[in-house]
């Protein structure tokens, strides 16, 4: 009797302290998270004003690769989405005969939730691993060793531009993302819902406050954040050898879109309980 | 803390040094003095500690233990800012040259010309050209990295190693991957550098042959403490077992000792570490 309990208490213990170890992990790796982007943070704020220049055009060629290059299958990718928002608003909506109603929800949906987070998604696809397989192999080659003896700062060389160029990048990503889902269910709204183009953008706008927009806004400069500081964090995390590289990229995506729906939710969250 | 000897005295000083992975200690208190001047050999098989002892040097591992005396200061107790102020005044070319493969040839040599100093760009540009020609490199600048041949490759690292005139050159394996007749040109390489510059050139090798063409000391290496260290001809007569040993290319007697084995076949394993972070186990 006595000798069950203990096991079972054993077994409990074991349990928790599993548990805990697991939770102590996470919060590590969200702390190392955390510092990189405060190091990043420092060098793209504070240091400028103490004569160490911030990358500018290390920053804008990130931009470009970011951003303008991920334009076509970011536009292609959020037309398809919004259409098949409509088709499946439209499913349930048509039970209804609100029909016209289909724009309102294509519209809302794509802003505060579906526009980010597809944006992000494929951001991480693009250049989240991109981030953690350049910075991996430099890691391997010893190129983030030579940066270091050269007195100049990984951190500073590599990845404050990233960070520069994905918060900027990616809102003006993201509202590309909602204009083209919005495109994407208007395609469906003319052809079967009895709208003509201009009424269709008008009861999108209409249905739009600014708070819808600004809440996916935030949202998407938070997943910026994130995406860079996973990818970023995986690639100086590179152990030694080639197929490391593989392993931190794998890592990286995965790590990325994890974080990008925890912070999804975190602010989804915050926007609900602060009556947004 | 400062201790001039920036004018008289030895250039890099290692006071009883130790350095550690987590628990394991790989080097177990290096002491030796490197003069101005000279070039230093580090000697010693693969897991003796010696590519550990190199980046110890130029500041990529923090010691555990001990000191080490460079231009006036103990790096092993500074901050990372006095360290990259030192970083400065040294040079390193390293095993696979590490050369920024998204980088032309010139904008590699340029980039610490760039970084850390104000130089107009015409005038970095005749820096580079002049640095490039010093290695026997004249009129690769547009290159990129990926074009060159690894001889190549070798000497556009050592170049950008050069950029900022540093007074200590750090080589890392200058030999590893190449062929006899590339290996013997870095070898004259250094040659040439020490005889123009009379630069501190401290080198980590194994080669033994590259290693008495270059010398003017050497220090072996074994399992993280130092055997021997002398100049050519003292190591040369040593008689000592290890260094005979080493010098005689005789294999280890027994490889039964299979732990042992194993573990100088880890032994360079580095933990992956982030700059100005904690390694994540």
């Amino acid at each position: 009797m006595v000798q069950q309990f203990l096991t079972s208490a054993r077994g409990r213990m074991e349990l928790v302290s599993q548990i805990g170890g697991g939770v102590t992990n996470g919060l590590a790796y969200v702390g190392s998270l955390a510092s990189l982007a405060g190091c990043a943070a420092w060098y793209t704020f504070v240091a400028p004003f103490r004569g160490k220049p911030l990358r500018l055009g290390r920053a804008f060629s990130q931009a470009m690769d970011v951003g303008v290059r991920a334009l076509p299958i970011l536009s292609l990718i959020t037309f398809f989405f919004g259409l098949i928002l409509a088709l499946q608003s439209a499913y349930e909506l048509r039970k209804f005969g609100a029909m016209d109603l289909v724009a309102t929800a294509v519209a809302v949906s794509m802003t505060r939730e579906l526009g980010p987070l597809i944006t992000a998604i494929v951001v991480i696809g693009r250049s989240g691993s991109a981030f953690a397989a350049e910075i991996g192999t430099m890691k391997v080659t010893e190129e983030i060793d030579a940066l270091e003896t050269m007195a100049i700062s990984p951190v500073a060389f590599l990845v404050a531009p990233k960070f520069v160029a994905m918060i900027v990048m990616l809102p003006c990503l993201t509202i590309w993302a909602n204009t083209m889902g919005i495109l994407g269910g208007g395609v469906f709204g003319v052809l079967q819902a009895d709208f003509t183009i201009g009424r269709y953008v008008r009861a999108s706008v209409d249905a739009l406050i600014l708070r819808d927009i600004i809440t996916g806004l935030v949202k998407s400069v938070m997943f910026g954040m994130t995406i860079t500081a996973v990818g970023c964090l995986e690639g100086l995390n590179t152990g030694a050898g080639a197929e490391q590289v593989g392993k931190s990229t794998t890592r990286a995506v995965v790590m990325s879109i994890f974080m990008v729906v925890m912070v999804d939710l975190i602010f989804t969250m915050l926007f609900f309980f602060i009556g947004g | 803390m400062d201790r001039d000897d920036s004018e008289v005295g030895p250039m890099v000083s290692l006071r009883d040094l130790r350095v550690s992975y987590g628990d394991r200690e790989i080097l177990h208190g290096i002491s030796f003095d490197v003069k101005r001047g000279e070039t230093m050999v580090i000697l010693g098989g693969s897991g003796s500690g010696k590519s550990t002892l190199l980046r110890t040097l130029v500041g990529l591992e923090r010691p555990s233990a001990g000191e080490i005396w460079l231009r006036g200061k103990n790096i092993a107790a500074i901050s990372s800012e006095e360290m990259d102020e030192i970083r400065k005044h040294i040079g390193m070319s390293f095993q696979g040259s590490a050369l920024f493969g998204s980088m032309t040839v010139g904008d590699n040599v340029a980039l610490p010309l760039r970084e850390h100093t104000k130089l107009e760009d015409s005038t970095i540009e005749i820096m580079l050209r002049l640095k490039l020609e010093q290695v026997g490199l004249a009129g690769f600048e547009y290159y990129m990295p990926s074009q060159l041949s690894g001889g190549m490759m070798k000497r556009a690292a050592v170049a950008r190693a050069l950029a900022m005139d540093p007074e200590i050159l750090f080589f890392d394996e200058p030999s590893a991957g190449l062929d006899p007749i590339i290996a013997a040109g870095i070898d004259q390489l250094i040659l040439e550098l020490q005889k123009a510059y009379h630069m501190t050139i401290i080198v980590v090798t194994h080669e033994l042959a590259s290693a008495f063409l270059i010398a003017d000391r050497m220090v072996l290496i074994d399992k993280g403490n130092v055997v021997a260290i002398g100049t050519k001809d003292e190591m040369r007569n040593s008689t000592q077992p290890r260094v005979r040993q080493f010098f005689d290319r005789v294999a280890e007697p027994e490889v039964a000792r299979e732990l042992d084995y194993l573990q100088m076949l880890t032994e360079d394993r580095r933990p992956a570490n982030m700059p100005g972070g904690k390694g994540r186990a």
